[in-house]
């Protein structure tokens, strides 16, 4: 079992995607970073098992998908803890989003069904195509069509968005007040 | 202002501006931690299991 040079630049390439991927399930900074560790080390593992020439980015992602899914499972009773770890975590923005937006999406993005929220994070955000995402998260591409279909929707209800000009900071108050502050 | 009536009409059918704009949003949410690059803890990890595999290599 050995690491190549090319391999190991291949997996630390996909870290920041992976990371994002993995803050955007969890919610949670410090338990995505743990998720991206557990991942890397399952990965390494069993780099055996991982086809040269092939997607890394698409293999890890598998790899964390399942891990966050069994998680998942386990702590499905407990509150999760969109407190503030993740606001806290970022350095910079973009100036067109400020960081209640950034806040208040999470907020929406935390309340999706986990299988909404995976299919529409790959497709939508991670630059996977349908049938990528599809194969990562073992179904049907025409099921990760209708699941991101069903979270655009759902986002756009919690985020009362009814036309480009909604989504803003006069916004932002019934935003907050509509999805409601349950912690 | 919107009524219930104008969010209801909205469901299940988004209009297109909507759909880009959620698709933006969710674009830069991602690519600001994107934007984080690697932290040090998993340059660290691989380094390490690299220097372990080869030394394992090296003294067989």
């Amino acid at each position: 079992m050995t690491l190549t040079p090319s391999v190991r630049d291949a997996m630390l390439a996909a870290v920041p995607s992976l990371r994002a991927f993995a803050i955007s399930l969890s919610g949670n900074v410090d338990r995505a970073d743990d998720l991206v560790q557990e991942t890397l080390l399952r990965a390494m593992a069993n780099i055996d098992s991982f086809e040269p020439g092939t997607n890394m980015s698409a293999w890890l992602f598998t790899i964390l998908r399942n891990l966050f899914r069994s998680e998942y499972r386990k702590r499905r009773r407990e509150v999760e803890d969109t407190d503030g770890s993740y606001a806290d975590s970022l350095k910079s923005h973009p100036e067109q989003y400020s960081r209640v937006e950034f806040t208040e999406f999470r907020t929406a993005l935390a309340k999706l069904p986990p299988d909404q929220r995976e299919a529409l994070i790959l497709v939508g955000a991670s630059g996977f195509s349908y049938e990528e995402a599809a194969a990562i998260c073992e179904c049907a591409v025409g099921t990760i069509k209708s699941r991101v279909n069903r979270a655009r929707t759902r986002l756009a209800e919690l985020l009362s968005i009814d036309s480009a000009d909604d989504f803003g900071p006069d916004h932002t108050t019934r935003a907050i007040l509509t999805a409601g502050g349950r912690g | 202002m919107h009524s219930e009536m104008d969010t209801r009409k909205s469901r299940g059918r988004l209009g297109r501006d909507v759909q880009t704009k959620l698709g933006r949003t969710l674009q830069a949410y991602f690519d600001d931690v994107v934007k984080q690059g690697v932290p040090d803890r998993f340059q660290d990890l691989l380094k390490q299991f690299e220097e372990r595999t080869s030394k394992d290599k090296g003294s067989s």
